[in-house]
Parts: structure tokens; C-alpha cells; sequence
């Protein structure tokens, strides 16, 4: 395949390919179909502007976006007064007005910070006073009986907690996919296989060179995550950040431990990462994670076993019954921080170009409220769009353990992955919907066929059949001869 | 193989949902037993079996030698599979394919659904004979990529056998257990030629047939040697890999075959109100094979601690299912 991948080492340029013909044109170019792509498109479309989002990979969701905590944030512990404490919760209120329409689910877990030693419960203060200025009002401080009332599974050596109880538990990669389409049913265009190797601004219109074609718009978002400061690089010529690739490895417990657990543990947040945290997923399983490791390459998100061992333990340190559970999954993410903890938005008003970049953990949630005010920069430069009237609401499928799933309606055909109940009806779809799967990666995303216990052992060959020619990475690399 | 009546026909046969017993698992020990069930007489017997065709892992194990000691005859795992599925048939017993037990409550009474809907199977007795899968690498917790090519034997033989795919050319092959000479088998039938085979240990965990089959197939074998990482991040491209002296090196290769480190299927027991060995996985039993709650049994690969081959589940299958005839006779003592 032809997919352009930014690398430090080779970045392609290849004038046959940039003297190709013409796309798409539209009113804004999205670079990057990432949750806060995704969200941009979403939200570029219904204000009115004509949307074209290309992507390098040859589905969204490729980079920082395909690992994360899955977690709704309240943005209690947001630096007060930032950019990204306003998005965070601008996006979470968001999220909850749209959830319902759009079919998102939400676990209403609650969390609780917890705090394991006397230092942690120090600074208890702090947090609470924190949250309050961030306008969370309804953090609750419970002693260490509470907590064991409210979550008996935990270790007796909780010492203390403070209740967050609108931290929610959603699914990362439905909402994403929900807010593509929702561009794409209301006039958005996506394209894959496209990654952006450079352009050139007349002054009103930006071209886009890309392996596909070019792509002319009036204004630019730079969505590309792990990539950001390559492309402003690229193409303005210069960056005002270097992406610090940071790495987070999770440890996935099975299914049994859901019970063990309501509310997301968070950890006594440092400067520098939310820390690990223990969480229930939306998906029925129990989840540890994420490591902050500091590495060069933004494409490796390999696992250590020393690391997922250690996380287990964490695990287990804390709740104690985890002890018996077996693990199901591991895997890790990667996260875009940059040289500085806050987002790196910045805005190129003679270019008509804006970065989005150093989006970290709290993008999931705050992807919408980045989305606004990414309308709300381009109202202030007198960029006027009319705003969709009854734009259309697509529904996406719903993966949540504990809302009706597709195999429990008659007329499913089968069921392929016997560990995550999915049907050969959810394959079939995710195979040909609008943004269809383009990877067995991206099929898991969207079904979580393959995620389960056995992690392929019985599904895997069906799988190879059903998918035969979708992909451009195949699981099958050949026929049996005779 | 012939596909067993579905749609309407199971709807029916579901509706009447009274049985004497019913068995989860549709492999050599849930079939030996529902058959050896109604030849003892026993009226109503169904069995249950989430897959689209009966047999279980001998449907996809191509190669012989299967059913030397249940039908006297040298079989590969198709075949063995139809003749314990047509034994079954013949003695009368229910197949519902595409049936998923989803929950197991208390007295024999099962959450199912099956294409046609949710639904509830009551039975006097339920036997569990859900066998056993290989670990997978994310339990084992083996450092690296995660790309394409990373699969156990089971998958590799499905892939072969049923769907005539091949996932790989040239894989690593992990773990020398029986099953992993079946690996070397497959790959052969498939035209997959293994670049190496390693076990961490010192020794071969089955010492026969394993030296024989490297030596005949060529595939190089190394004692004392682990994955230390996968590399190749859409597909594995090599691993690297360990020796007992600590030395490290690459083996090119595209694909990893995790063979063997067999697990109970005891999920469904796990979520359920039956007791489970915390350790092995296992679903308590006493001596007859019987669970925590009485109206539940156990046998074959789901109890058997190393697994054991097809022929030893058939029997295990047999004699499960006479102590179920003897304590719906009334005849087993309390214990």
C-alpha cells in the first residue's frame, strides 16, 4: 500500500505524486483522524463549513488515540484556568447532552482518589481546594471505612478517598467514530491512505499533497498527534514544540473481576501524569494502566514484560482479589506530550493554519470542547459559516456489556468471537459501513471481536475468512495448495 | 460435514426445554457421554455447542491417530469427529449447534441464545464439558509488537483445516507439549516450513515425538531458550530470543506459533455459582465428576490436569455419564 508515513528518518517526496490531480476541496482540511480529528470534522460540519479530513493510515484512530483510559474527566484536577480545563469540561457536558442520540454509552462509575500513604492523604487539601476552583463541587471526602463500605474489595491499606462521582467510565473508540460520522452523514469527506508530505498557501487557499491527491482548502487543522510537530515542520517550516512520545502499557483483567470494583481508583496525581489507575471498562473488564515511559519512537507501542508484570502487581496490591482473576490482555498506547504540560494550540492567522498539539490523556473527553473552540478561533478571524439546520444523528453500534448487545436481537447469523458475544451481523456492518474497518485492528475497535479471553484462539480462522480482500494487512498471507 | 438442522428445527426442539440432561460442548467427551446417556436409556439428552458444527478440536486436527481405542480404527480428527457425531445421532441424541450457554443457575437451569433468540434450557443434569485452549501471549506476557502472525496451534489448525488459510510461511514455534508436534504436522500439510522451535526448559516436555519430528521435518529445536521480544508492529518480522547462558540473538521469522500451556474453559464456571479451583482453573469435583451444586457435572479437558488426547476424553466422557445414570437412578450416595 501507498500509506505515507511520517518518519523522522525518510519522509517521502515524490513529485510524480504531488503534481497528482485534485482530491477534494473544501472549506477546512483536517489533518489526522484522531478523537480530536473526528471531533473537529463533527463540529466543523454542523457549523456550516464544507470538511475534508485526511488521515495516513488507512483507518482513524491509528496513533495516540487507539490507547487510552477510556475515561470521562471532570477535569477536577486540571491545571485551573487553562485551555485544557475549559475544553475538558466544555467536552464533557458535550458528550453527555450528545451521548443519547448518537447510541455512546456511559458507565456512571464515580472514581475515587486514593490515598495509600500519609503523604498522599496530604495533599488531599489541595486536591479538594483544586477541584472546587475548577467548579467541581461535589468532591467528598471519605475516611478509610467509608471507602471499604463503598468498595470492600479494596486493600485495607487504603488510608483515605476523595469521591469524584462524575468521573465516568465510556467507550474510546465508538465516540470518535460516532463524531466522523456525523461529518461524513452531514456532507464531511474522509480520506484514508493520505498522509500530508508538505503544501503550499496562495494566500486564500492551502494544497495539500497527499500519496491520493491534492487537497485544497481555505483553512488547515493540524490534528496529526504524535505527529504534530512534523507537519508544522513539513509544511509552515517550522514547529514551536517537539512531540515527546510517552508510552503506557495496560495490564486487561477478565471479565470476573468487572464485579470486584465500581468506581475508577485514580491514583494522588503528580505533576507530571495522572498516574496508574485502576478502572472498570465499559466492556465488562477491569483495566490497570497506564504507564508514563519516555521514548524516541512514536510508532512503538510494544510491551515489556517486566512492566506488565509490575503493573499486575499493582494491581494486585490494591485489590487483593485480582489475585485469582486471570489476565486477559495487554497492550500499550502512546501518548503526545510535548516539552510543556499544557495543550499546544497554537493559530497561524496569516497562514490560515491551526495546530492542535500535546493533546494527552484528558483528549477523549475534551475532544468536543477542543473542537468548539477551534469554531470559535475561526469566528474571531471573521470566518463566517451558517450553521447546519436538523443536521442528521447517525447511530453507532453499542459495544457496552451492560446495554442490550446485538446478539441478544434474533437474525444475527453466528457468533464469531465467542468470548465478546460477536455476532457475524456486527462483523458484516463494521466491514461495510461508511467508515468501514480497514484493519483487523480497526474491526477489533469497532466489535471487539478477538479481545476477549482466548484472544483469537477460536475466532481468528472464521475471522481470516470473513475478512478475505478487506484489508490491506490480511490475517490470512495465503491459500492451502490442492 | 454435514451442517445439523437449525432454525426452526432447534427452535422446536429448544421450546421443550425439560431434559434429563444436558451437555455444554460438543468434542469427544460431550458427545461420548450424551451417547453412552442414551444408551443407558436415558430419554431426553441434548447437547449444546456454541460452534456452527459439532466435533470439537478433532475437526481440526487433519492428521491421525484418532479413534484407535473408541472405534479400532487409525482416523485423523475429521473423520474421528463425524463418527462420534453420527454415533451420537444414531443413539438419539439432540445437537443444538449455535447455541451459546451464557450463564449457568442454579438446579441445571441455562441462560442460552442461539440465532432464533434467548432462551433457557432446563435440565435434571448438566454436564460441562467445555475442554480446555492454549494460552495465548498476552497471558504469558511476552514482551514486544503486536502485530499480525501471533497465534496458538488451535488457530493454525482452524485456519488450515477449515478454511484452507494459511497466516504464515515461516513461524517460531513455542513449546514442544504433543500438541506442538501437531503444530509441526500442520505446518507440513500446509506447506509451512517452521524456522525454529524453542522450549524454555531444558528438555523437550515430551521427549517422544518431538526429537523424531525435528529431525524429519528440519526444524531446528533449542533447549533453554525464550522469546525475550516480538519485533514487527503490522507483522512479526523476528523474534528475539534468549539461551540458557543469557545470550541473545534474532530469528527472522514471520509468524509465532504459542503452543500448548493448556486452560480449563471455565469461564462459564467461573461467573457462575459453582465453586472453581482459584489455582488450576478447575471446577471443584468430587470423585463422580459432581460440582458444588449437585445438578452439575464435569469431565474431559475442562478437569483434566496435564489435557489429555481425544480417545482418553471419550472415555472420561463414558464414565462421567454413567454416574450420572446411576444418580438419576437414585443409586449414588449422598456425599
Amino acid at each position: 500500500m501507498n500509506a505515507a508515513h511520517y518518519n523522522e528518518n525518510s519522509r517521502p517526496h515524490d513529485d510524480r505524486i504531488s503534481t497528482a490531480s485534485l482530491l477534494a476541496e473544501g472549506d477546512i482540511a483536517i489533518i489526522g483522524g484522531g478523537v480530536v480529528g473526528c471531533a473537529v470534522a463533527r463540529r466543523m460540519t454542523l457549523e456550516g463549513a464544507s470538511v475534508v479530513l485526511i488521515e495516513k493510515a488507512a483507518d482513524i484512530l491509528d496513533g495516540a488515540s487507539k490507547g487510552n483510559s477510556a475515561i470521562l474527566h471532570t477535569g477536577f484536577d486540571a491545571p485551573v484556568g487553562t485551555l485544557e480545563w475549559e475544553c475538558v469540561q466544555k467536552g464533557y457536558e458535550e458528550y453527555l447532552e450528545i451521548r443519547k442520540s448518537l447510541n455512546l454509552p456511559l458507565l456512571k462509575s464515580g472514581a475515587l482518589v486514593a490515598a495509600w500513604t500519609e503523604e498522599e492523604e496530604e495533599r488531599f487539601t489541595d486536591i479538594i481546594k483544586k477541584g472546587h476552583e475548577n467548579g467541581v463541587k461535589d468532591l467528598l471526602l471519605l475516611s478509610r471505612s467509608e471507602v471499604l463500605d463503598l468498595e470492600p474489595n479494596l486493600s485495607e491499606n487504603i488510608r483515605a478517598a476523595i469521591a469524584v462521582p462524575g468521573e465516568y467510565v465510556i467507550d474510546p473508540w465508538s465516540a470518535p467514530l460516532a463524531y466522523l460520522l456525523q461529518a461524513l452523514e452531514n456532507g464531511g469527506q474522509a480520506f484514508f491512505n493520505a498522509g500530508v508530505r508538505g503544501g503550499d498557501f496562495d494566500g486564500a487557499y492551502w494544497l495539500l499533497n497527499t500519496p491520493r491527491g491534492k487537497v485544497k482548502a481555505r483553512y488547515v487543522i493540524n490534528c496529526a498527534g504524535l505527529y504534530g510537530d512534523i507537519l508544522d515542520r513539513d509544511v509552515l517550516g517550522a514547529t514551536e514544540f517537539n512531540i515527546k512520545p510517552r508510552k503506557g502499557q495496560f495490564v486487561v483483567f477478565d471479565k470476573a473481576a468487572h464485579k470486584l470494583v465500581r468506581s475508577i481508583i485514580l491514583p494522588v496525581p503528580t505533576e507530571r501524569t495522572k498516574g496508574i489507575v485502576l478502572f472498570p471498562t465499559i466492556f465488562g473488564n477491569l483495566m490497570v494502566g497506564p504507564t508514563a515511559e519516555e521514548q524516541e519512537a512514536r510508532g512503538d507501542s510494544s510491551v515489556a514484560k517486566e512492566i506488565l508484570s509490575e503493573l499486575h502487581a499493582q494491581a494486585v496490591q490494591k485489590l487483593p482479589a485480582l489475585t485469582d482473576i486471570p489476565v486477559t490482555a495487554t497492550y500499550a498506547g502512546i501518548r503526545p506530550a510535548t516539552e510543556r504540560k499544557e495543550y499546544r494550540i497554537i493559530e497561524d492567522s496569516a497562514r490560515n493554519w491551526i495546530t492542535l498539539g500535546g493533546i494527552r490523556s484528558t483528549g477523549l473527553t475534551a475532544a468536543l470542547g477542543i473542537a468548539r473552540h477551534v469554531h470559535s478561533l475561526l469566528s474571531n478571524q471573521d470566518v463566517e459559516f451558517k450553521a447546519i439546520e436538523n443536521p442528521i444523528v447517525p447511530h453507532v453500534p453499542n459495544l457496552a456489556e451492560h446495554l442490550p448487545r446485538d446478539y441478544e436481537t434474533p437474525g444475527y447469523g453466528e457468533i464469531i468471537c465467542h468470548c465478546e458475544m460477536v455476532t457475524r451481523r456486527e462483523i458484516h456492518s463494521a466491514l461495510t459501513a461508511k467508515v468501514p474497518a480497514a484493519s483487523l485492528a480497526g474491526l477489533k475497535r469497532r466489535t471487539r471481536a478477538t479481545m476477549g479471553r482466548c484472544q483469537g484462539f477460536y475466532c481468528s480462522a472464521r475471522l481470516a475468512e470473513l475478512t478475505r480482500g478487506k484489508f490491506d494487512e490480511p490475517l490470512a498471507v495465503g491459500e492451502v495448495d490442492g | 460435514m454435514n451442517h445439523l438442522p437449525s432454525g426452526k428445527w432447534m427452535a422446536d426442539t429448544l421450546k421443550d426445554n425439560r431434559w434429563d440432561v444436558a451437555i455444554i460442548g460438543a468434542g469427544p467427551t460431550g458427545l461420548a457421554a450424551a451417547t453412552e446417556l442414551k444408551k443407558a436409556g436415558i430419554k431426553r439428552v441434548i447437547v449444546l455447542d456454541r460452534e456452527f458444527e459439532p466435533g470439537g478440536i478433532p475437526r481440526h486436527c487433519g492428521h491421525p491417530p484418532f479413534g484407535i481405542k473408541e472405534f479400532s480404527r487409525v482416523m485423523t480428527g475429521p473423520s474421528y469427529a463425524r463418527r462420534l457425531v453420527g454415533s451420537a445421532e444414531n443413539a438419539g441424541v439432540n445437537l443444538a449447534m449455535k447455541t451459546t450457554v451464557t450463564s449457568l443457575g442454579a438446579q441445571g437451569t441455562l441462560s442460552i441464545v442461539s440465532p432464533e433468540g434467548l432462551g433457557e434450557v432446563k435440565a435434571k443434569r448438566v454436564l460441562l464439558a467445555t475442554g480446555a485452549r492454549e494460552t495465548p501471549r498476552s497471558v504469558r506476557m511476552i514482551s514486544g509488537d503486536r502485530g499480525l502472525g501471533i497465534c496458538n496451534t488451535g488457530t493454525l489448525q482452524s485456519m488450515i483445516y477449515l478454511n484452507n488459510l494459511i497466516p504464515f510461511h515461516r513461524p517460531v514455534v513455542v513449546g514442544t507439549e504433543i500438541v506442538s508436534f501437531s503444530a509441526l504436522l500442520t505446518c507440513k500439510k500446509a506447506g509451512i516450513q517452521p524456522v525454529a522451535m524453542l522450549e524454555e526448559e531444558s528438555r523437550a516436555t515430551v521427549r517422544w515425538p518431538i526429537y523424531h519430528a525435528v529431525y524429519i521435518f528440519g526444524v531446528p529445536l533449542f533447549l533453554g531458550t525464550r522469546i525475550i521480544n516480538i519485533l514487527g508492529d503490522k507483522r512479526v518480522r523476528a523474534v528475539r530470543v534468549s539461551d540458557k547462558n543469557g545470550d541473545k540473538r534474532e530469528i527472522v521469522c514471520d509468524g509465532v506459533v504459542f503452543t500448548g500451556q493448556f486452560t480449563p474453559d471455565s469461564s462459564l464456571v467461573r461467573m457462575s455459582h459453582l465453586d472453581l479451583d482459584q489455582k488450576t482453573e478447575r471446577p471443584l469435583v468430587d470423585q463422580y465428576g459432581r460440582c458444588s451444586d449437585p445438578s452439575y457435572y464435569a469431565a474431559g479437558n475442562l478437569l483434566n490436569q496435564p489435557v489429555e488426547v481425544a480417545g482418553k476424553c471419550w472415555s472420561k466422557g463414558c464414565l462421567t455419564a454413567q454416574q450420572i445414570v446411576k444418580d438419576l437412578n437414585e443409586e449414588l450416595l449422598s456425599t
